[in-house]
C-alpha cells in the first residue's frame, strides 16, 4: 500500500508567548507529535522584564495543515498571538549567517570580491581563511553559499528566518 | 502562628476550589501532602488501589458532576501509572488536576529514586502542566490550574510539585509572577453576523439535521436544556455521538439515535443526506465520518466549538463559530424569535423510510449458542428494568460499550461515561466509583466486558472500603468481542489472541472482595438476576453469560462510507485490502 501525501506552500509564522520554562519544548513537541514540519525556528525574549517572548518559525504544509498548525499553536496555554506572515500580507525576512571560506591566491581574492557584491562583512580573517557575516533574505544566503561552495567552503552557522510586516501594524 | 509550608498552601488552594474528593495514592514524594490531609475534614481522600484507578474516578466523578476532579499521585511509578487515564482525559475532553509529587528540586535530572520527567511525558496529553518550583507559586499555579481544566475545552492539567517545595514555606520578598496575569480567555459567544447566518442557513434548509455532540455535555446541563429549546424551534432531526448521548432524551421522535460506526442506518442516512448540517460540540472524529470524502458530501455545513482547533481539523465547513454550546445556543434562541419552523414533512418521511429498516433489530438467538442470552437483550432488559432510577452508566470498552450506547436509552446529561476517544479499557469500575461517590444517592452500573474488568479489577477493593454500591454487570461473552468481530471482517476469522482465557469465576472473586456475586446464564432467569442487583443495597458483579458471537451491528467498515453500512442479515465475514486494513 501507499502511504498517502499532500502538496506543501511554505509559511513564516511569529508567535509570541510567555517566556517560561518548557515553552519551546511544547511547541517543537506539538510540531513532532502532530507530523508537522519546522523549517527554521528562531527565539528570543523581546520585552524589558524578559517575560514575553517572540518565536518565528518556517513551516512548510498543505493550507489546511498551515490553519491546523497556527490553531493548534493558539490553543498552548502560554502562547498569546500566532500571525502568519505569508498570510497576512507584505513583511520582511531576514536571516543571519556566518560562513567560513578557506583558501589561497586567486581564490581567495575572488571570495572577497563576491562577498563585496553580497554586502557580507568579514567579521574574522587569518592569511588563509575568513569568517564572512551576511544577512538578508534566505534565498540571497542560498545563493551566497553556493557561490562559496566552489571557493573553500568551511563551515556555515545560520540564525534561522525571522519576520516583520511591513508598515505601520505591530507585527 | 507559623508560616504554611508547600504542602499547606495547596490543601487550603484545593478547598478554596471547592474540592470534596482527592483520589489518590501515597509514595515518598508526596507524604508532606499526606500528612497534611491527615486528620483534615474538610477533604475526603479516596484510597484506590492503583493510580489508572485514580485517575479514572476522577474522570468518573468530573463528567457525573461537572466538577473538576483531583488526582494526587507519587513521583516516578505513581506519576506514569496515572498517565493513560491522563490521556483519555485530554482525549475525552475531562477537567481533571492530577497532583504529581516529584523528587527535590536539587535532584532533578540527576536519576534519582523515582525521578520520572512527568512535566516530558504528560507535555502532549494534557491542556497545560506545571513544574513548581518555589511554595510561592502555588496559590497562583492552583487558581490558575483549575480556571484552565475548568473553562474553555475542558481538559486534564498536571500540577509536578517537588517534594522540597512542599515541604518549605514561601519567601516574604518574592511574590509569585503568576498573580498578575489573567492570560487564557476563551470565546464563549459568537457574533450577531455569524449568528444570522447561521440562522439564515438553517431556517431555510430543505433537508437539516443536528450533529451533537460531547461538547453539549461539556458546557452543562444548561447546553442540553437549551438544546431541546431550539430543536423544538426548528424541528429538525437530531443525532448524538457516543460522547454527546443523553445531550437530547433518546425517546424524542426526532432524535435518530447515535451516529457513526455503529450508529443507526438513519442517522447516518441522515447525515450522507442532509442539505444543512449544524454540528453543534462534536468534533468529526473519523468513527463518526467514515471515509472523510463521501461524508456528507451535499450540505452547507455550521460547526459549533469552543476550541478553534477542531474547526476545519478534518472537515472543512462553511460556518465556523468559536463559543460555548449553551451561550451561542441561546443566541440562535433569541434571535429565532418569532419564526415558524420549515415544513420538514418531506425530509422527515424520507427517515422514517430509513428508520422502517430496524437496523437495531436483532436475532431472536444466537445461531451457534441457541440457548444463551443475546447480549443486546440483556441490555434492552436492563434498560428496562433499571430506567426509573435514571441511573449513571459507564461503560469499559468494546462491543459491550457499543450495545449499552444502542440499547440503554439516556434522557438527560450526566448519566453516560465512556472512555470515547481514547477507547481505554479499564475505565469503566472506577469511574463508576468516582460517579457513585458524587451522586451518593444514584444508581450507578458499570456496563463492562469480561476482558476489560480484568484491567482495572483491583478496584473492587475501593469500593469495598468506601461502601460504594457500585454495580458492574459484565457482558461474559468469553472473547475480546471487538477483536473478534474485528477479526471476522478483515482476518477470515482467525481469531488471533482474542480468546478470554482462564477466567476467574467472576461470583467468587466478588465474595472474596465482599462484594455480592451473582451469575445469568439462562435467558429465563435474566430479569431476576437484574432485579436482584438492584435489590443488593451493596456492590454486586454480575456475571452474564452471554452469546459469545453475536456482532456489533450495524457497523460501517473502517474506510466506507455512511451509506456502506453492514447491517444485520449481510454477510460480515472474509477479508479486506491493505488500505482499509491500514484504518483503525
Ligand atoms: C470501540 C469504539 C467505537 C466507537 N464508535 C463510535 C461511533 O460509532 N459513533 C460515535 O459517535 N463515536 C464512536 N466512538 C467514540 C469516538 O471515538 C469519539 O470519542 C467520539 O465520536 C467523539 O465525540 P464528539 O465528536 O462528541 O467529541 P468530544 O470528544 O466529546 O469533543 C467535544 C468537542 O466539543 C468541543 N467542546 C468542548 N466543550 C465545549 C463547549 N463548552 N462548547 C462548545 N464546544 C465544546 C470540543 O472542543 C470538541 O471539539 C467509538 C469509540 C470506541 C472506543
Ligand atoms: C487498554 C486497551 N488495550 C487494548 C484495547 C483494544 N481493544 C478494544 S476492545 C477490546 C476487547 C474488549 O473485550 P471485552 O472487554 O471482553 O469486551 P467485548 O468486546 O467482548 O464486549 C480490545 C482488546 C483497548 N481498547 N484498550
Ligand atoms: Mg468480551
Amino acid at each position: 500500500m501507499k502511504i498517502a501525501t499532500a502538496a506543501s506552500e511554505r509559511h513564516v509564522l511569529a508567535v509570541t508567548v510567555d517566556n517560561e520554562p518548557g515553552i519551546l519544548a511544547k511547541i517543537t513537541g506539538l510540531f513532532t507529535a502532530r507530523g508537522y514540519n519546522i523549517d527554521s525556528l528562531t527565539v528570543a525574549d523581546i520585552s524589558d522584564d524578559h517575560a514575553v517572548s517572540r518565536i518565528t518559525i518556517v513551516t512548510n504544509g498543505p493550507p489546511q495543515v498551515i490553519d491546523q498548525i497556527e490553531t493548534q499553536l493558539e490553543r498552548l496555554v502560554p502562547v498569546h498571538k500566532v500571525v502568519d506572515l505569508t498570510a497576512a500580507g507584505p513583511h520582511v525576512e531576514r536571516e543571519l549567517a556566518l560562513i567560513k571560506v578557506a583558501g589561497k591566491g586567486e581564490m581567495r581574492v575572488e571570495a572577497l570580491r563576491i562577498a563585496e557584491l553580497f554586502r557580507a562583512k568579514v567579521v574574522d580573517t587569518t592569511t588563509q581563511s575568513f569568517v564572512f557575516e551576511l544577512t538578508g533574505a534566505p534565498d540571497k544566503i542560498d545563493s551566497f553559499i553556493a557561490l562559496m561552495r566552489e571557493l573553500g567552503l568551511v563551515s556555515v552557522g545560520r540564525s534561522g528566518v525571522v519576520g516583520m510586516m511591513r508598515g505601520l501594524k505591530s507585527v | 502562628m507559623s508560616q504554611p509550608s508547600g504542602a499547606a498552601i495547596l490543601v487550603q488552594g484545593l478547598i478554596d476550589q471547592g474540592v470534596e474528593f482527592v483520589f489518590g495514592y501515597p509514595g515518598g514524594a508526596v507524604l508532606p501532602i499526606y500528612d497534611e490531609l491527615f486528620g483534615d475534614e474538610r477533604i475526603r481522600h479516596i484510597l484506590v488501589r492503583h493510580e489508572a484507578g485514580a485517575g479514572h474516578a476522577a474522570e468518573g466523578y468530573a463528567r457525573a458532576t461537572g466538577k473538576p476532579g483531583v488526582v494526587l499521585v507519587t513521583s516516578g511509578p505513581g506519576a506514569t501509572n496515572a498517565v493513560t487515564a491522563i490521556a483519555d482525559a485530554y482525549m475525552d475532553s475531562i477537567p481533571m488536576i492530577v497532583l504529581t509529587g516529584q523528587v527535590p528540586t536539587s535532584l532533578i535530572g540527576t536519576d534519582a529514586f523515582q525521578e520520572a520527567d512527568t512535566i516530558g511525558i504528560t507535555r502532549h496529553c494534557t491542556k497545560h502542566n506545571y513544574l513548581v518550583k518555589d511554595p510561592a507559586d502555588l496559590a497562583a499555579t492552583i487558581e490558575e490550574a483549575f480556571r484552565i481544566a475548568t473553562t474553555g475545552r475542558p481538559g486534564p492539567v498536571v500540577i509536578d510539585i517537588p517534594k522540597d517545595v512542599q515541604i518549605a514555606v514561601p519567601s516574604q520578598s518574592r511574590a509569585s509572577k503568576l498573580t498578575a496575569t489573567h492570560r487564557y480567555a476563551p470565546q464563549m459567544v459568537a457574533s450577531a453576523e455569524q449568528i444570522a447566518e447561521a440562522l439564515e442557513m438553517i431556517a431555510n434548509a430543505e433537508r437539516p439535521i443536528l450533529y451533537t455532540g460531547g461538547g453539549v455535555i461539556n458546557s452543562g446541563p444548561e447546553a442540553s436544556e437549551l438544546l431541546r429549546q431550539f430543536q423544538d424551534l426548528t424541528q429538525s432531526p437530531i443525532t448524538s455521538t457516543l460522547m454527546g448521548l443523553g445531550c437530547f432524551p433518546s425517546t424524542h421522535p426526532d432524535f435518530l439515535g447515535m451516529l457513526g460506526m455503529h450508529g443507526t442506518y438513519e442517522a447516518n442516512m441522515a447525515m450522507n443526506r442532509c442539505d444543512v448540517m449544524v454540528c453543534i460540540g462534536a468534533r468529526f472524529d473519523d468513527r463518526v465520518t467514515g471515509r472523510l470524502d463521501a461524508f456528507s458530501p451535499d450540505s452547507k455545513k455550521i460547526h459549533i466549538d469552543i476550541d478553534r482547533s477542531s474547526i476545519n481539523k478534518t472537515v472543512p465547513v462553511d460556518l465556523g463559530i468559536v463559543g460555548d454550546c449553551a451561550a451561542v445556543l441561546g443566541q440562535l434562541i433569541a434571535a429565532w424569535g418569532e419564526r415558524k419552523p420549515q415544513d420538514l414533512g418531506e425530509w422527515k418521511a424520507r427517515i422514517a423510510g430509513w428508520r422502517a429498516r430496524e437496523c437495531l433489530a436483532y436475532p431472536e438467538k444466537s445461531a451457534k449458542h441457541p440457548d444463551m442470552i443475546m447480549p443486546q437483550r440483556a441490555i434492552e432488559r436492563l434498560h428496562a428494568l433499571t430506567r426509573h432510577k435514571e441511573p449513571i452508566v459507564s461503560t469499559e470498552v468494546g462491543q459491550h460499550q457499543m450495545w449499552a450506547a444502542q440499547y440503554y436509552g439516556f434522557e438527560s446529561p450526566n448519566k453516560w461515561l465512556t472512555s470515547g476517544g481514547l477507547g481505554t479499557m479499564g475505565y469503566g469500575m472506577p469511574a463508576a466509583i468516582g460517579a457513585q461517590l458524587g451522586c451518593p444517592d444514584a444508581l450507578v452500573i458499570d456496563i463492562a466486558g469480561e476482558a476489560s474488568i480484568q484491567m482495572n479489577i483491583q478496584e473492587l477493593g475501593t469500593a469495598s472500603q468506601y461502601r460504594l454500591p457500585v454495580k458492574v454487570f459484565i457482558l461474559n461473552n468469553e472473547y475480546m468481542g471487538m477483536v473478534r468481530q474485528w477479526q471476522e471482517l478483515t482476518y477470515e476469522s482467525r481469531y488471533s489472541n482474542s480468546y478470554s482465557d482462564s477466567l476467574p469465576d467472576f461470583v467468587a472473586l466478588a465474595e472474596a472482595y465482599g462484594w455480592k456475586g451473582i451469575r445469568i446464564e439462562r435467558p429465563e432467569d435474566l430479569d431476576a438476576g437484574i432485579l436482584a442487583m438492584m435489590e443488593h443495597d451493596g456492590p454486586v458483579i454480575v456475571d452474564c453469560c452471554v452469546a459469545s458471537d453475536a456482532n456489533c451491528l450495524p457497523m460501517i467498515p473502517s474506510g466506507a462510507a455512511h451509506t456502506d453500512m453492514i447491517l444485520y442479515g449481510d454477510r460480515v465475514d472474509g477479508t479486506m485490502d491493505d488500505e482499509a486494513k491500514a484504518l483503525v
